[in-house]
């Protein structure tokens, strides 16, 4: 059928994407494991995102993107008919690069995917997800007396929170995170990368990170990305005090990008 | 000299004022533009608006002011009584015109003895008195531009804030272009208002919006009640609205979130297409195919519940028709309008499509759903022609979509076409029914403000 190994969760193969005639990802191919925080890092532009979005095949979405070669999860190709994109999203879980809270309160921003999952039996099980994910995204306190106020009346920090809170509470299997501390504050980041931590001893995580201190911090794999080229790819630890690559090198030392 | 000529001259000392301030401008400050407060450019428009503005102003003025003093000084020369006489002093004016546009035409024809001999006299007073007003307008405009410009060209200095006085002139165009769009408004409301008044002198208004019968006769003891127009009205466009409505959304719903990009390439273009087809083709619709195929299934041959193939719910079904177009439009747009972002977040945590669309986009898009769909509802209300070729013309208070029923507009239609006189009731009616759909479709609008600014503030 396939040749991905068993013992990752997400295997990708040569991977190639195209939007329209631009080709932003040129033959990357990546092992990610299970309970470890990946971490992709590399200059504006490179192809972060969209490597990103293939996991959980969010650049369906995209009409004029065009992706090429092998992507499994747990094994099984995520490209295979039988595989439901839907089903596929539930369990990749993602927070996008732009805040995208709903239009809608804060209670109901983090209840959509239990929601929709069915995964609380009775309306105290749902209070409770809602309360534990907004703890862990470290909104919990700043929001707990206006629940029902809408999401998109918060700032541009706690939206972000709220955001990361929105994807917890569907309890994914992996969870990618495009920059989920871009807009915070120190205090706020060290919360997160807390919540980062806690999450890659049960699951997978990666994160986009434009911080090589964040990446250093949380990740244990740090994947660099340069022109749509995966660059290097290895134990965090080694790509930061004794890179491979001369432009690895460059860009962790502040001479590129 | 006419307008049309006019107009070129001004076109042409507005433009020459452009250079000769721009020039200007820049050599007060000795060639180097950084030494201007303003751009040239700004000190030349400054020139050019100072001369076209209030040379334009003037000539509407006298476009207007011509006519009406011609008229009265001309009036003048004739006596008493037959200015008194109504009537006779608009049939003599007209002729006088006419003679004034062909001298010799009138020599057979305006008749014989002394009113012919009058009017003579009185058609060469009146081309005198056109031609001398035209020259002296031409002359002033003319002189009021030149002195425009002279005297902008004149104010000019470097330290002129040219740019901010372009940006107050032109926002007082902006501001004068909607005063006149208010205006004109105002202006049909107030004919209305003076024909309903007018209307209600000959007809008790109790009995205009209570009565239940309509029944107009140009001999006189009409009855005008309108509340079977009223039925009319409102069955007919609900009819329209619920074909429309449902079809034209999950249209704009299929176009918007599960179209291909080449499907709605195609779709959107000729649904749009659809949208500009006049009422009346729709109206032969209703006359020539619908309503007669209707009356084969639901009429005496059929199930018998349709006495002719005129009816409410064959004006209503092509109605709804002609308004889908019109709702889908307006709603694919609406739905564009919400955010990609927005369906990514959806998807992202594991939504179906129709999941996506119910719980996030549709309840974010519905004020302006619903703004669009009070829009049809006007639309089906003011609907003219698709009523008069397809519901018929009796006008009765009926529950069964089968009978022909007939509406406010389609019966303005009627009562101003008839050979009734101005000013009777049975024509003056025709006023107090527009005024009627005036506020109804001025409250449907006021609702639909209502609405959009209420769900605005829980979405945004
Ligand atoms: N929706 C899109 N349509 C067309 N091209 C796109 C689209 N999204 C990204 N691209 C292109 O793909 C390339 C990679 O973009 P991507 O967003 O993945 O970069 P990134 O590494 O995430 O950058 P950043 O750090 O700025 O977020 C860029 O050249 C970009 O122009
Ligand atoms: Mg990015």
């Amino acid at each position: 059928m396939n040749n991905c190994s068993q013992d990752t969760k997400v295997t990708a193969k040569n991977v190639n994407v195209w939007y329209g005639d631009n080709h932003a990802i040129k033959d990357v191919s990546v092992d990610i494991s299970d309970r470890m925080v990946t971490a992709f890092i590399g200059p504006s532009g490179c192809g972060k995102s969209t490597f990103l979005r293939c996991l959980n095949r969010m650049n369906d979405t995209i009409p004029t993107c065009r992706v090429e070669g092998e992507l499994c999860l747990d094994g099984e190709d995520i490209h295979d008919a039988r595989v439901d994109p839907v089903e596929l999203r539930a369990r990749v879980g993602m927070v996008f690069q732009k805040p995208n809270p709903f239009p809608k309160s804060i209670y109901e921003n983090v209840a959509y995917g239990p929601r929709i999952h069915g995964l609380a039996r009775s309306r105290a099980e749902l209070d409770e997800i809602v309360e534990k994910s907004l703890r862990r995204a470290a909104l919990w306190d700043e929001v707990k007396d206006r629940l029902q106020a809408p999401g998109t009346g918060l700032s541009g920090g706690q939206q972000q929170r709220l955001c990361i809170a929105r994807a917890v509470a569907t309890g994914p299997e992996v969870l990618l995170m495009d920059e989920p501390a871009s807009a915070l504050d120190p205090i706020a980041t060290a919360q997160i990368e807390e919540l980062i931590d806690e999450l890659g001893r049960s699951i997978a995580v990666v994160i986009v990170t434009h911080s090589m201190q964040q990446a250093a911090r949380v990740s244990q794999r740090t994947a660099f990305f340069h022109l749509g080229d995966l660059v290097e790819y290895g134990e965090t630890d080694q790509i930061f005090t004794n890179p491979a690559d001369s432009r690895t090198e460059a860009y962790i030392t502040g001479r590129i990008g | 000299m006419p307008a049309s000529s006019l107009l070129p001259i001004l076109a042409a000392l507005a433009a020459l004022g452009f250079v000769a301030g721009r020039r200007r401008a820049l050599s007060l400050a000795g060639g180097d533009a950084r030494g201007l407060h303003s751009l040239p450019a700004h000190y030349g428009a400054e020139v050019a608006l100072f001369t076209l503005l209030p040379a334009l102003a003037l000539l509407a003025l006298w476009s207007l002011a011509t006519p009406l003093a011609v008229n009265h000084l001309v009036a003048g020369e004739f006596p008493a009584e037959t200015r008194a006489e109504p009537g006779a002093m608009s049939l003599a004016m007209s002729d006088i015109r006419r003679l004034a546009a062909e001298p010799d035409a009138g020599q057979g024809s305006a008749g014989q003895g002394t009113r012919a001999a009058s009017l003579q006299e009185a058609a060469r007073l009146y081309s005198t008195l056109r031609a001398r007003a035209s020259g002296l307008a031409s002359l002033t405009v003319l002189l009021t531009a030149l002195a425009g410009l002279g005297y902008a060209l004149w104010r000019i200095h470097p330290r002129r804030r040219a740019r901010s006085h372009v940006e107050a002139i032109l926002e007082s165009l902006l501001i004068g272009a909607a005063t006149l769009a208010i205006l004109t408004t105002l202006g049909i409301v107030a004919s209305m208002l003076s024909g309903t008044i007018e209307f209600f002198r000959l007809y008790p208004a109790g009995d205009f919006f209570f009565g239940t019968i309509w029944a107009p006769s140009f001999g006189g003891g009409s009855r005008l009640g309108i509340l079977p127009l009223l039925w009319g009205t409102l069955y007919i466009s609900l009819i329209a609205l619920a074909v429309a409505v449902p079809i034209g959304l999950f249209a704009a719903i299929y176009l918007s979130e599960y179209a291909s990009p080449a499907a709605r390439a195609l779709l959107k273009p000729l649904l749009e297409l659809l949208a500009g087809i006049p009422t009346i083709v729709y109206g032969l619709l209703a006359l020539v195919t619908v309503g007669p195929a209707l009356a084969r299934v639901f009429g005496d041959e059929g199930l018998g519940w349709m006495q002719g193939a005129s009816a409410a719910i064959t004006a209503g079904l092509v109605m709804g028709g002609m308004l889908i177009p019109f709702v889908s439009s307006l709603s694919d747009d609406i739905l564009n309008a919400v955010p990609q972002a927005l369906r990514d977040g959806s998807l992202g945590l594991g939504a179906t499509r129709s999941e996506t669309l119910r719980l996030v986009v549709l309840p974010a898009a519905l004020p302006g759903i619903v703004g669009a769909i009070l829009l049809a509802a006007s639309r089906a209300i003011g609907e003219t022609m698709i009523v008069v070729m397809g519901a018929g013309a009796a006008a009765r208070l009926s529950l069964n979509p089968f009978d022909a029923m007939t509406t406010i507009t389609a019966k303005i239609v009627s009562q101003l076409t008839g050979d009734a006189d101005f000013a009777s009731a049975e024509a003056l009616v025709a006023f107090a029914l527009g005024m009627t759909l005036f506020v109804l479709t001025l409250g449907l609008n006021v609702l639909a403000l209502h609405v959009v600014r209420k769900y605005r503030e829980q979405y945004e």
